[in-house]
């Protein structure tokens, strides 16, 4: 192989010729709402995203589900736009819309040909302050949540096994609680619980919007305060910690599902982000997760899957950038003829050699690459870039803190890497979850779900 | 800082059902996840203005292979496609699985260099391959940063690939238990259940309704793999797509590179021919919650001149969305399913038309009742004037979000090559959206889309 160093010194330079040193830009009304613009000029389009910190995790026992129902409903019309109004609207302006929820947020966007950009931020700011929910409009919508929850939890059994594990880790935590809601309180729901998530949640002090693409940012803050400037704030329900008491003990959880492939998922607690610059640990931790699993000569790859064939698929994922509490998780598939202890003992295999030997200069250096050339290649997509600043302000670092990120991961050494793994990954923090593959009985239909802890 | 899998933002982007036509890839999708299937699958053309300043350039090899060119310097990267025809429907059902396995195993190993090398070549260079197979093509890309070192390794990466490959047996032996642990998996599930089933029930005897199985993918050998790159993996029929930071006398020269030394086959391919399907509902037992349903038939080729108003007139019926009839009448009104939608995906030979949703299982009685009216009624009476002028405006309108990337390009760059469409097509697609009437809509329905031969699967059917 070439010399390594050559080549990082390669795509350093590479990314040098970046755009406008000073882009993007953010503003902030007199209302809170803040506004952060990219401007990006390769092609004539704009992606336009409301950002809402309220997600999933701000919700309360017997309304669990009820921060994605109201995304559903920010399309039902507000006090002046019928119903189905708002989808028209966008794709006769040749733009395409979605939203999506999270743990931390709810997020809506449009993606249009630049001149459709001021009517955008006029129906974005229209919902933000005037949205109309009605039972009728609310009943219908809830069938349509119900059979999103069949499609993507009941009737897929690696989503229940994560369901459950996350039920396991997180007790105290809301975290615990899915994203989709329990089944039982999305059939108990009332239009007055969404009701009352809407008027707690969306203000624009509990909102930014963030704009990349061919605009001029000035003439994006001149429309932002004539379309959202007028919207009053108001104060915000009191948001308690809910910190997860510390986990004393192993924790392991069954889920009986149609299925041929077991499947097992293992999750450690692990920290967060909290200081950008003083914190090391998330950095380390973030390494580990690309030396296991970030490419194609990743750990897992070369070893589990190709070398001892332990395992069918096998990943690791962990993300530090997030309102409530961070995990590391461990899954994988095992391949025919193995069984879920065999993966087990391979995936803890593959942190004890870290563990006792560290990782390589090699490696090290291959997840800096990995990451310089991601950021170039995201540039070339809009949404990417607004997405990464969307994300990162709802964790609660700002995206002047994008390219710090970046230097941490690169500073990162072969001894913190074998520090993290060592300090993090026991048995007293770790919860498992496996997937029993059942038969299908063709003649009944099965229970939603099949949960059994032990 | 996000490698998170299990608590990403739901929901999630659903893959592709392998129907793909173009190698665009949906982008993250919350209230659902089906409304951008029809501008993957039928808008894969587009304009070339919106990057400013494309030109598509083309040209033919020395090789024999035909070269689609944009130089676009903009950022500091360089994309390559090449497309064969070697799709699943040039093998023979009992070796199903061949086409995606020959292709999965090129960066197995190639020349002298294993699977672990090219693996950490790649990710040294930061570069990354792609690609795949569907019925029609196999495709193989890289994207890598266009400084040069980068950029020569990661070329002569893909030209080993393509034109050396050494398809171990060892290989081989993995891969095939993998893919056959995940034939085995599929079972299972509805979703890939109802898939398969509708492929075969809508192409009765012909390779487009083929799907590998545990025997055909077992009885596929190295010789094999040997054999089908020799015959589908040639210069000659090979469309070879570039985009990104390099002079037109470099894409020559990287053409040439990349397609001189591949085997001798290839040439004009063409799948047997298709026949219709007759009428019938299929019902699959299945305990899932949820009832998963396709109606369809084969439909249109891809140089049918019915392209435009089935393109423009399925928006309306289930392609735009949240504003087409199905998703109004369904989901919006009644609430019977989350996804919802129609697609043409046009093949070589008649690609698929279908209708897909999700309802519970009780409901499924009533959500056919509704899809079915809605089908019957659109194909009486076409679209109204005010939706065709809907449809018609996010079509041209949307024109510029459809090129705004090098790697949508790409995919435009690929489909006009290997479809052998009009190098102005691009140019032309606004005039021909226009140019569109109800009549034709009407009309064009009607030639591709009978009632004798629709064919319904329902899989956990009561």
């Amino acid at each position: 192989m070439k010399p390594l160093l050559a080549a990082v010194a390669a795509l350093a330079f590479a990314v040098s010729p970046a755009p406008t040193l000073a882009n993007p830009f953010e503003t902030q009304l007199a209302n809170g709402l803040r506004v952060i613009v990219k401007e990006d000029h390769r092609a004539p389009t704009v992606v336009h995203m409301v950002w809402y910190r309220a997600g999933s995790m701000d919700e309360k026992d017997g309304t669990s589900g009820v921060a994605h129902a109201l995304e559903h409903l920010m399309f039902k019309g507000t006090k002046t736009l019928p119903a189905g109004e708002f989808n028209k609207r966008v794709a006769e302006a040749g733009g395409r819309d979605n939203a999506f929820t999270s743990r931390d947020y709810t997020a809506y966007f449009q993606i249009v040909p630049k001149a459709a950009l001021p009517e955008m931020m006029q129906l974005e700011a229209d919902r933000m302050a005037n949205l109309k929910l009605d039972a009728k409009e609310f009943a219908s919508e809830m069938k349509v949540v119900m059979e999103e929850r069949r499609l993507r939890t009941d009737d897929n059994p690696h989503a229940l096994v994560s369901e459950v594990l996350n039920s396991l880790m997180f007790q105290a935590h809301p975290y615990r609680r899915p994203i989709i809601g329990w089944m039982d309180d999305l059939e108990h729901m009332t239009w007055q619980d969404a009701r009352d998530w809407y008027r707690q949640w969306y203000t624009p002090n509990n909102a930014y919007v963030v704009v990349v693409g061919d605009v001029d940012h000035r003439e994006v803050f001149r429309l932002a305060q004539k379309y959202y400037g007028t919207i009053k704030k108001h104060a915000l329900p009191e948001r308690k910690p809910q910190n997860e008491p510390e986990q004393v003990g192993i924790r392991r959880v069954s889920v009986k599902a149609p299925a041929k492939l077991p499947y097992l998922a293992m999750a450690w607690k692990a920290p967060k982000l909290h200081d950008v610059q003083k914190d090391r640990d998330p950095y380390a931790l973030d390494v580990l997760a690309t030396v296991l699993d970030g490419h194609d000569a990743s750990r897992f790859a070369r070893n589990l899957v190709r070398g001892s064939r332990v395992a069918q698929s096998a990943g690791a994922s962990y993300d530090a950038t997030l309102r409530g509490e961070a995990d590391f998780v461990l899954d994988g598939q095992p391949a025919e003829g193995k069984t879920i202890a065999d993966l087990e003992a391979a995936l803890r295999g593959e942190i004890k050699r870290i563990q006792d030997e560290g990782v390589s200069a090699e490696e090290l250096t291959r997840v800096k690459t990995q990451s310089i050339a991601a950021q170039i290649y995201k540039r070339d997509s809009l949404m990417a870039q607004a997405m990464e600043i969307g994300g990162i302000e709802a964790a609660g670092q700002s995206w002047r803190d994008i390219d710090t990120l970046l230097e941490k991961i690169k500073s990162v050494t072969a001894e913190e890497v074998q520090a993290a793994a060592r300090k993090y990954f026991t048995d007293d923090t770790l919860s498992i979850a496996v997937l029993d593959p059942q038969p299908i009985d063709q003649s009944k239909p099965k229970k939603p779900s099949g949960a059994v802890r032990h | 800082m996000k490698h998170s899998k299990l608590n990403a933002p739901h929901p999630h982007p659903r893959p592709g059902a392998g129907l793909l036509v173009g190698s665009l890839r949906s982008i993250i999708v919350g209230r659902s996840r089906a409304r951008f299937t029809l501008i993957c699958l039928l808008t894969a053309l587009a304009s070339s203005m919106a990057l400013a300043g494309v030109k598509i350039e083309h040209w033919i090899a020395p090789s024999g292979a035909k070269v689609y060119f944009v130089e676009t310097r903009m950022l500091p990267i360089l994309d390559v496609q090449l497309d064969f025809a070697a799709g699943s429907a040039f093998v023979p059902a009992a070796k199903a699985g061949l086409a995606g396995l020959t292709q999965g195993l090129l960066e197995t190993g190639a020349g002298d260099l294993d699977e672990e090398h090219i693996a950490g070549r790649l990710v040294d260079i930061g570069a990354r391959l792609g690609g795949g197979a569907d019925s029609d093509r196999a495709s193989v890309s890289v994207r890598t940063l266009s400084s040069k070192p980068e950029q020569e390794a990661a070329l002569d990466l893909l030209r080993a690939v393509l034109s050396a490959p050494t398809f171990p047996q060892a290989v081989l032996e993995r891969e095939s238990a993998r893919a056959i642990a995940s034939i085995r998996e599929a079972e299972t599930r509805p979703d890939a259940i109802a898939g398969k089933r509708f492929a075969a029930a809508i192409y009765p005897g012909h390779p487009y309704g083929v799907s590998p199985t545990v025997e055909s993918v077992g009885a596929i050998t190295r010789e094999d793999l040997v054999a089908f790159h020799h015959q589908h993996y040639g210069a000659k029929g090979a469309v070879v797509s570039i985009i990104g930071d390099v002079s037109r006398a470099e894409a020559e020269a990287i053409a040439q590179r990349l397609t001189e030394a591949l085997p001798a086959g290839g040439g004009d391919l063409v799948p047997p021919a298709v026949t219709q399907p007759v009428r019938e509902t299929i019902k699959i037992a299945h305990p899932a919650a949820q009832s998963h349903i396709h109606i369809g038939l084969p439909a249109i080729r891809r140089s049918d001149p019915d392209y435009f108003p089935l393109l423009v007139g399925n928006y309306t019926l289930g392609g735009g969305g949240f504003v087409s009839r199905l998703m109004k009448e369904v989901r919006e009104k009644r609430g019977y399913a989350y996804s919802v939608y129609s697609y043409f995906a046009p093949r070589k030979l008649e690609g698929p038309f279908e209708i897909g949703l999700q309802t519970k299982r009780d409901q499924v009685p009533d959500a056919l009742k509704v899809v079915d009216q809605v089908l019957t009624e659109y194909m009486a009476k076409g679209p109204t004037p005010k939706e065709l002028a809907a449809a018609k405006k996010n079509m041209v309108d949307g024109f510029a979000l459809r090129m705004d990337s090098n790697a949508k390009l790409l995919g435009y760059l690929s489909t006009i090559g290997f479809y052998d469409l009009p190098l102005t097509y691009l140019e032309d697609f606004p005039a021909k959206v226009k140019a569109v009437t109800a009549d034709q809509v009407k009309a064009a329905f009607g030639r591709h889309v009978k009632a004798d031969n629709l064919v319904t699967v329902i899989v956990a059917a009561d």
